[in-house]
């Protein structure tokens, strides 16, 4: 019943979001801070962890690969499916729910202790929209970060591949150019969009409605990271057996 | 002025105001004491529109609260100021920014229009050069002030203040109700302050309300809670051996 009154909340709140929009010429400015601090501000740890699971990847497949029959282009082919299909969108949106997440979380909970939510209320302004619209169109250009996500990994793989000695650069390009499909990378776009709705919005509401004090807002950073992880997992469930099933 | 007329609002179970009435003049300093869980704050926050009463009627200048358009009732939100208690300051902006916020929000004034009425408020309220600086680099005092100047930069008819002085060292705390006094007078403004402090209901208590458990115990002016026999409001105002002195001190010149 707890989990009920709270998914209806969400909806509720999502609602709230999109009324009584704020002036556009505040709003555009809070956009682009947002851009900056959720999307740029994230691009380091998102291009060093795709690096080296690009690495990983390529890694494990050569050395299950090890049959003299199979040629090395398929180690190409199988890090090229497994950054596109699933690190890239997914892995990513699981560190971003990790720190973005959490930074969304306790800027607003800490807003909401201090009172400063209170304020924007009590001065006529939507504080939903004021809070959480900038955030939620600063993260649909995640699927941007999603793309570099993908070449950084492939590189990655690729750097492992050739100085590792699992295959030669001309094989490993080979196997990622074999069988191309760019419908696998529109699915990804679309996973990583819906993702990155659910990054923006389920650290907000749980930023947004939390009570209490300082030490609420760091259980409330936590709470809000566990469950955007579960309807992330979730989500790219039913969106894979939708897109690709 | 605001006119308040049999209010009551629970939390589930909790049934935190109790029917109170009353009537909140202009160009006062009305003051709300109680004890902690009073009521004191729901009932701010009741006037405030933050939250609705279960039953009764909020009446500003005329306007019931509840018979209000949601239009309407924003339009009225920008008629209030509010104090909040820790001054709630946005920690992104300056000085200059919190207080020029509601202007940006609100008005289409040009940015030297704006500009010059953000330098007048923060005169208004002795902050000179503290423009650039943040809430986290400006004392609890000055913070105080700029959420003052906050709240009259936009020339509101209503003043809100929730324990303005609390956290504040007795020599800033006067300079605080001393000016929020001023602003009252001065803009002819209904001001409305939830406070524990004493040295305020005695300052500028023009008209205090005493409430106790959800009830409206007793009201009057600072000069009246002085005589008043009201066991619960001198257990309440004479607590302090200081005060019980002072108490001692005007029923024997009385006398």
């Amino acid at each position: 019943m707890k989990y009920l009154e709270a998914i209806g909340k969400y909806f509720i709140m999502i609602w709230e979001v999109f009324k009584k929009p704020t002036k556009w010429r505040i709003m555009k400015t809070l956009i682009l801070k947002e851009i900056d601090e959720l999307i740029f501000g994230a691009m380091g740890i998102i291009i060093f962890i795709s690096f080296f699971i690009g690495g990983v990847v390529t890694i494990q497949t050569a050395l299950n690969l090890n049959n003299p029959l199979l040629p090395k282009s398929l180690i190409g082919f199988a890090t090229r499916q497994s950054v596109i299909l699933e690190f890239a969108p997914t892995f990513t949106s699981i560190i971003m729910a990790g720190k973005v997440g959490s930074y969304i979380t306790s800027s607003i909970g800490t807003m909401r202790v201090t009172e400063q939510i209170d304020a924007l209320e009590v001065m006529g302004i939507n504080s939903l929209n004021y809070l959480v619209f900038p955030k939620i169109v600063a993260t649909m250009l995640y699927p941007f970060a999603v793309a570099i996500s993908m070449f950084v990994g492939i590189l990655g793989g690729w750097v492992a591949a050739v100085f590792g000695g699992f295959a030669p650069s001309g094989d490993f390009i080979q196997g990622l150019q074999m069988d191309f499909d760019s419908y696998h990378v529109t699915y990804a776009f679309i996973k990583s969009i819906v993702f990155a709705f659910v990054i923006a919005t389920v650290p907000s509401y749980h930023g947004f409605y939390m009570t209490g004090g300082a030490l609420e807002v760091g259980k409330a950073s936590t709470t809000s990271f566990v469950w955007t992880s579960v309807v992330i997992i979730i989500v790219n469930y039913v969106l894979t057996q939708l897109l690709l099933g | 002025m605001i006119e308040v007329e049999n209010i009551h609002k629970s939390f589930g179970d909790n049934h935190v105001l109790k029917g109170i009435s009353t009537v909140f003049e202009k160009g006062k300093t009305n003051l709300i004491i109680g004890q902690s869980g009073s009521g004191k704050t729901v009932f701010i926050k009741c006037l405030l529109g933050l939250f609705e009463p279960d039953e009764g009627q909020i009446c500003y200048n005329g306007q019931y609260y509840s018979k209000l358009s949601t239009k309407e009732r924003r339009n009225l939100r920008q008629e209030m100021g509010m104090v909040f208690q820790g001054s709630a300051l946005f920690d992104s902006m300056t000085v200059e920014g919190n207080v020029m916020f509601p202007l940006d929000m609100f008005t289409n004034q040009s940015q030297s229009e704006k500009q010059d009425r953000v330098d007048f408020v923060l005169k208004r309220v002795n902050l000179i050069d503290a423009h650039k600086r943040y809430p986290a680099e400006i004392s609890g005092g000055m913070q105080k002030r700029v959420a003052i100047a906050r709240a009259i930069v936009m020339n509101p008819k209503y003043l809100f203040c929730d324990e303005p002085n609390s956290g504040l060292d007795p020599k800033t705390a006067i300079l605080i109700d001393n000016l929020i006094q001023e602003i009252t007078q001065e803009y002819d403004i209904t001001t409305v302050i939830n406070t524990h402090d004493m040295n305020s209901v005695m300052e500028i208590g023009e008209k205090i309300i005493f409430l106790k458990n959800g009830f409206k115990e007793w009201e009057g002016t600072n000069k009246e809670i002085f005589k008043t026999d009201n066991k619960a409001v001198t257990d309440f105002v004479y607590s302090s051996e200081l005060f019980k002195k002072v108490r001692q001190m005007y029923i024997e010149e009385r006398n």
